[in-house]
């Protein structure tokens, strides 16, 4: 049964949300996170500048906050530094200058051994899906939960629920290769939001797949965002603006934030 | 991190585990090698620390017998004396017999009574309590030089110093082998490492931005080598048994004290076991702080 075309069905099945509360409890910070989700910022960029060795600056004076639970749109022209401004969301680049805050947490000095807890409360869908080869789509979508230490016991379930609600259950030993370019984007999102994340980070995540399915992508992504996480999507593709109306919108104009919409004519700030 | 390989078996194996076994059995030999040259030291040590031997060197037959005999009453007065043996004829003749032949030292040649054909020194083998040192050797020479001019005594640990030297110097060269094999195989593993690190560099990426600690890949890392180590390390040391057994057996049908005095004991077997369980640690310990290292210097 393809759960994951009906709207009506509840986002997430009981034994991931079972997994979800496990998480909740057993890391310490999430009291940390809990209270900032209160104030409702989740990420705040300061005067953040990135350069790649010495090239020129990719991203200049970026300043703005994500809030929990509102959706955003980043758009811009190629090159524009869009994934690069993502890859400093996912934590996967430093700034060369500015300060993150992240979930309450100074991203810029945090030492790397506590890197991997902040990761965790962010899903990433890359471009290129970036699933790992050798590993079936059930060992890929079970990969967030294993290196959180859930016991082996306690995955198969959730990972079977999610890619049967991606409507995969019928592909769950299949290699990446095997898989068509739209299963192997499904199989990703199921990677990335498996262990509940408060942050999904999507990039260009309909560049690959046909209009149909940039559209199913799109409704899950809101299904996700009513279930509460922070949804940051990539896209070049104006039409996908449209069809979210509550969507913030940040663009991107050679490395510098512009807002040419009106919806985010003052990019988000921190409360008083 | 259980339940699926992240890293494939095949790109970390190649030909490692059988780099590893010819390490194993290469370091057992040396060190089986090392263990029996110890035994054979100290067997031997223990044996001739404390032994002299007096030659009674008189060429006439009944002058050389009253001395001996003189000298073994006198030997026997002396103190810290643990035992004494009068080298019988027949063991004499013995060892003499590869080089000169039979019948040396019979009464005549060709059997006509006129005394040995070549005159052979009567020995007595003298057992000290403690160390044959300087003085107590000067105070047998003393103790003899009225009851037996012509004696004359020797420390047998004096002329088997060389032999001993010899033996320590081949001892130490056998540690050094155990030693440099376990450095080539850390050596190897490292590269090993290093090779495999970077051929799974995404993926690495991957599992680092979904959460995964350098704790948990290195781990990953670390099974995957303590694997083929074990392979390696089990089909090495049978290797190794297989030899050590062999030269063994060659050995003990030289029938020579000295190299019988060289035989594994137990604890020898045990510890040449512990080869391929300790080059697995080595093995396992050198890939996770090969990997922790390099995961540094990524985000």
């Amino acid at each position: 049964m393809d759960l994951w075309a009906q709207a009506g069905t509840p986002f997430f099945p009981h034994s991931m949300l079972a997994i979800a509360a496990d998480v909740a409890r057993s890391d310490q910070t999430q009291h940390r996170y809990t209270s900032m989700i209160a104030d409702g910022e989740i990420v705040h960029f300061d005067n953040v500048g990135l350069r790649y060795g010495t090239e020129r600056e990719v991203l200049s004076d970026l300043t703005f906050s994500l809030f929990a639970g509102r959706f955003y749109f980043l758009t811009g022209a190629s090159g524009a530094g869009k994934t690069s401004l993502l890859r400093l969301l996912y934590l996967a680049q430093r700034p060369s200058r500015g300060a993150i805050r992240m979930f309450g947490t100074d991203a810029i000095t945090l030492p790397r051994g506590r890197l991997p807890n902040l990761r965790r409360r962010i899903g990433v869908v890359f471009q290129d899906f970036r699933l790992i080869p050798h590993l079936s789509a059930f060992d890929n979508v079970a990969l967030p939960l294993r290196v959180a230490g859930h016991q082996e016991r306690d995955i198969g379930g959730p990972v079977r629920d999610i890619l049967e609600w991606v409507g995969l259950s019928d592909k769950i030993d299949a290699r990446p290769a095997t898989l068509s370019g739209g299963e192997q984007q499904r199989v990703a999102i199921a990677r990335a939001v498996i262990a509940r994340p408060a942050m999904l980070v999507a990039d260009e995540p309909t560049g690959n797949v046909d209009a149909e399915m940039a559209l199913k992508l799109l409704r899950l992504f809101e299904m996700l965002n009513r279930q509460g996480t922070t949804v940051v999507v990539a896209t070049h593709d104006l039409d996908l603006l449209r069809k979210v109306p509550d969507s913030l919108i940040m663009r991107l104009d050679r490395g510098r934030l512009a807002d040419p919409t009106g919806a985010l004519r003052y990019p988000p700030r921190r409360p008083a | 991190m259980r339940g699926a390989e992240l890293i494939p078996q095949t790109r970390m194996s190649g030909p490692m585990p059988w780099v590893i076994a010819i390490m194993v059995a290469m370091t057992a030999i040396a060190l089986a090698a090392g263990l029996a040259l110890g035994n054979a030291i100290s067997s031997a040590r223990a044996e001739i620390e404390g032994g002299v031997t007096v030659q009674v060197i008189e060429p006439r037959d009944d002058v050389r017998n009253r001395e001996t005999k003189a000298a073994v009453e006198a030997i026997k007065r002396l103190p810290d004396i643990a035992g004494l043996r009068e080298v019988p004829q027949s063991e004499l003749d013995a060892l003499i017999e590869p080089w000169l032949g039979i019948g040396i030292s019979d009464a005549g040649a060709n059997g006509a009574g006129s005394g040995a054909v070549i005159p052979v020194p009567s020995l007595i083998d003298v057992r000290l309590k403690g160390p044959a040192t300087a003085p107590r050797l000067v105070a047998i020479e003393k103790a003899l030089a009225k009851a037996a001019p012509s004696a004359k005594v020797d420390a047998q640990s004096t002329w088997l110093r060389p032999v001993f030297d010899a033996m320590v110097s081949l001892q130490v060269l056998s540690i050094s082998l155990v030693v440099l094999l376990a450095a080539a195989l850390a050596a190897a593993v490292l590269l090993a490492a290093r090779s495999a690190l970077g051929a799974n560099r995404d993926v690495i990426e991957i599992v680092h931005l979904l959460g995964g600690t350098d704790t948990q890949v290195a781990q990953v890392f670390q099974r995957s080598i303590g694997y083929d180590a074990a392979g390696g390390g089990t089909v090495g040391l049978a290797l190794a048994m297989v030899v050590i057994l062999s030269l063994g057996r060659r050995f003990a049908d030289l029938g020579a004290g000295l190299v019988d005095s060289g035989a594994l004991v137990w604890t020898d077997w045990f510890l040449l076991a512990l080869v391929p369980l300790l080059s697995t640690l080595l093995a396992m310990l050198t890939a996770r702080l090969t990997v922790l290292h390099a995961l540094r210097k990524m985000l």
